[in-house]
């Protein structure tokens, strides 16, 4: 992360979540519609203390009864031309599925934080991504933040790309439930003046409105249906540069940047990529830089947006290691591998470099990773790089005792 | 002389059954709404025949989304309306079947009442999932014949009566609730446009006949729709804040059995042994109805 030395003076200890809720806050939605779940209450109770005091002008907020009506009412706040916010996690976002799908073929550009949590059975309210990757094909960009201050920079950003006339796609910011939505930490809030001047007004041109009315929603059989997936992906991929240029453009006007895309971290002379997404790469920095110390070169690829998925980008950073391991805090269970490891596999498939890669599913349910963990995880990455991979796919600090 | 028909903001061309009920009840919503109107419309028989993309019949504002989210969709166009100071003179309308109101949408229905949008929500009750193909939904009536709820050794059809939805939107605290049929157009654009007038969350639930889905011919839609006020087996009253204010006379009440010999649907009562007893729990209905609204 690049910071800007004048932001020293304006820091404040705030919650993650506080910090977050101001950043929705300055973005000027003018629909709010939410329900709570842990861990992302703290964001939506500080969104209705906003409102209550008034600090949100042209705004009104819906208290739904789920998060089914939550994200349904975003629909048609959203498809009359209101920029629209929403922030969930884990059930409440299962809860939603069905209309994720259909925000994004109406190619609504509603914007939702996502306080990642584990999904139950068994019930867990601490963080890991099974919540948001699983919401993956939905048509959602989906974008993870790695500390408090880059949660609540994403906001403006996300809104940005998403209301581009060349994406119009609804985006999740990802943010790790209780790591960071409930860790106090010095934080720069949002500049309402500099948000202003980096998020212009949503302006859409198709809205409903009696004066021209139009049909959303529409029925389309076998001879139409194909093009609207295709335009759906299509606009994924035109959302790569403009996440790119969002990111840089925010550094430019508040002096901060987290990584486009991607962020790399020691990577241009690196042996061995620890790749992952989230909070965890804050802890995995720290490691490598030990192992930095010690003359030994590990680098960090941290991946910034999961959709659209960067491929160009990654195959790029990684294709001069020796080996690359991935960390994914979730799992498809009957694959044995995190998501994030079985694209960045895919993704180097077909390109003419074939480098190990393993990985790792760590932090189910909130397990801590501590660094001893992220140390042998490298070290076995270490042997891969020279005597290549015995083990494709694994947990990381299963308790046989428990099983 | 009587006054000629407002206009209607449903254009004609649409996919529906010859005699569709969906149609009629689209038609004369949008009479008593008039054109400042944005129409949400979850899935069912309405939504699929009226806009199969690129064409769409209609000429107001619309969308669909979901089957179970219309109250909670126009929950968001109206409060966005607002935020964005355009909510004057324009009407927001939820209008969905039996199905999406009564079964699968009735918490996200439940919510915007509750929260008190000013919305009205009106349910086109063919009394069955039509679009699926005529299963069974908690408005279909007692001993009806659908798909899932087909007579057999066994059964007589439908086994439970229909769910009282009025009432439970009466329970919401809802300003106006009224019930009504596309048998009587006048009937129904009147009380649309009073629901409409009236600020906050407003319900009206119309009968609606289903020639295909109950089975009967196309041209018969209005007389049947008449046919269930004529036996009392459909009441159509009004409810204001919670007070029953008026309700269609139903002088000399034909016997139910005359509606219910007119539809495939109930041609089992008159074939399987017992039937007639079943009959008789049907014209109990139709009496309470008649007891407990005062239809005489
Ligand atoms: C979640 C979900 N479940 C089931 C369906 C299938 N479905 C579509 S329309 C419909 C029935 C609609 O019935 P109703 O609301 O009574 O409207 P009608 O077609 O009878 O006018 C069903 C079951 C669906 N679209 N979505
Ligand atoms: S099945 Fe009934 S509701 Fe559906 S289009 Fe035909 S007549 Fe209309
Ligand atoms: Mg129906």
């Amino acid at each position: 992360m690049t910071v800007n030395v004048a932001d020293k003076d304006k820091m404040v200890v705030v919650e993650g979540s506080y910090a977050v809720a101001h950043a929705a806050k300055v973005c000027r939605p003018n629909v709010i519609s939410a329900y709570p779940i842990t861990p992302q209450t703290h964001i939506v109770e500080d969104l209705s203390q906003f409102i209550a005091d008034g600090e949100i002008p042209n705004c009104e907020y819906i208290n739904v009864e789920s998060e089914f009506s939550a994200i349904s009412a975003l629909v048609g706040s959203s498809a009359v031309g209101a920029r629209s916010y929403s922030a969930t996690t884990s059930q409440g976002l299962l809860l939603m599925h069905e209309v994720l799908f259909n925000a994004s073929g109406m190619r609504l550009p509603i914007i939702m934080t996502v306080a990642n949590r584990a999904v139950g059975a068994p019930i867990n309210i601490w963080n890991d991504h099974q919540d948001s990757i699983s919401q993956r094909d939905t048509g959602w960009l989906q974008l993870h933040a790695e500390d408090p201050q880059e949660s609540a920079d994403m906001l403006p950003q996300i809104f940005k790309v998403a209301e581009d006339k060349d994406v119009l796609l609804p985006g999740m910011a990802c943010m790790d439930g209780f790591i960071l939505s409930h860790v106090y930490e010095p934080v720069v809030l949002l500049e309402q003046d500099l948000t202003d001047e980096f998020l212009p007004a949503y302006d859409p041109e198709y809205v409903l409105d009696p004066a021209n009315p139009m049909s959303f929603g529409a029925f389309a059989a076998p001879d139409t249906y194909e093009e609207f997936r295709f335009m759906q992906e299509k606009a994924m991929q035109a959302a790569l540069p403009k996440i790119e240029a969002a990111a840089k453009e925010f550094g430019e006007i508040y002096g901060r940047f987290h990584g486009g895309l991607i962020d790399e971290y020691l990577t241009d002379d690196a042996e061995v990529i620890v790749m992952s997404m989230g909070s965890i790469l804050g802890t995995v920095k720290d490691v490598v830089d030990e192992y930095r110390a010690r003359g030994e070169k590990i680098g960090v690829l941290k991946v910034r947006s999961f959709r659209p998925f960067p491929k160009e980008q990654i195959r790029k950073a990684i294709k001069d290691a020796a080996a690359v391991v991935v960390l994914d805090k979730n799992i498809s269970i009957g694959l044995n591998e995190g998501a994030l490891f079985t694209e960045t596999k895919s993704c180097m498939y077909n390109s003419r470099c074939d480098i190990p890669i393993i990985g790792y599913t760590i932090g189910h349910g909130g397990r801590d990773v501590p660094r001893e963990s992220v140390a042998k995880i490298i070290e076995e990455a270490k042997k891969v790089a020279s005597s290549g991979i015995t083990v494709e796919s694994q947990f990381l600090d299963v308790k046989e005792e428990l099983l | 002389m009587s006054k000629p028909a407002p206009k209607t903001y449903l254009a004609p061309g649409h996919r529906g059954c010859a005699g569709c009920c969906d149609a009629l009840a689209a038609k004369f919503m949008l009479m008593g709404t008039g054109p400042n109107t944005i129409v949400v419309n979850p899935t069912g028989c309405l939504e699929v025949m009226t806009t199969p993309f690129p064409e769409s019949a209609w000429k107001v504002p619309w969308i669909h989304s979901l089957f179970e989210n219309g109250g909670a969709v126009a929950s968001g166009v109206e409060a966005a309306l607002k935020a964005l100071g355009r909510k004057e003179g324009i009407k927001v309308i939820g209008v969905g079947g039996d199905g999406s109101t009564m079964d699968i949408g009735i918490r996200s229905l439940s919510g915007a009442f509750e929260r008190g949008h000013d919305i009205t929500y009106v349910c086109v009750d063919n009394e069955a999932y039509m679009n699926t193909g005529i299963q069974r939904s908690s408005g279909t009536p007692f001993d009806a014949s659908t798909t899932t709820s087909p007579p057999g050794k066994i059964s007589f059809g439908n086994p439970r009566p229909k769910k009282n939805m009025p009432a439970i939107m009466v329970a919401h605290g809802s300003p106006y609730v009224a019930t009504t049929s596309i048998g009587y157009p006048r009937d129904m654009i009147k009380k649309v446009k009073k629901a409409t007038e009236i600020e906050g969350p407003a319900y009206i639930h119309a009968h609606a006949p289903c020639p295909t889905g109950w089975g009967f011919d196309g041209s018969k839609t209005i007389e049947m729709a008449k046919l269930a006020v004529e036996t009392c087996l459909w009441p159509m009253y009004e409810m204001e804040n919670g007070e029953l204010t008026q309700v269609k006379k139903v002088k000399n009440p034909k016997p139910v059995e005359e509606y219910l010999r007119a539809q495939k649907r109930f041609k089992h009562l008159f074939t399987m042994d017992g039937g007639d007893e079943e009959i008789k729990k049907i014209q109990a209905t139709a009496d309470w109805n008649i007891e407990f609204y005062g239809l005489q």
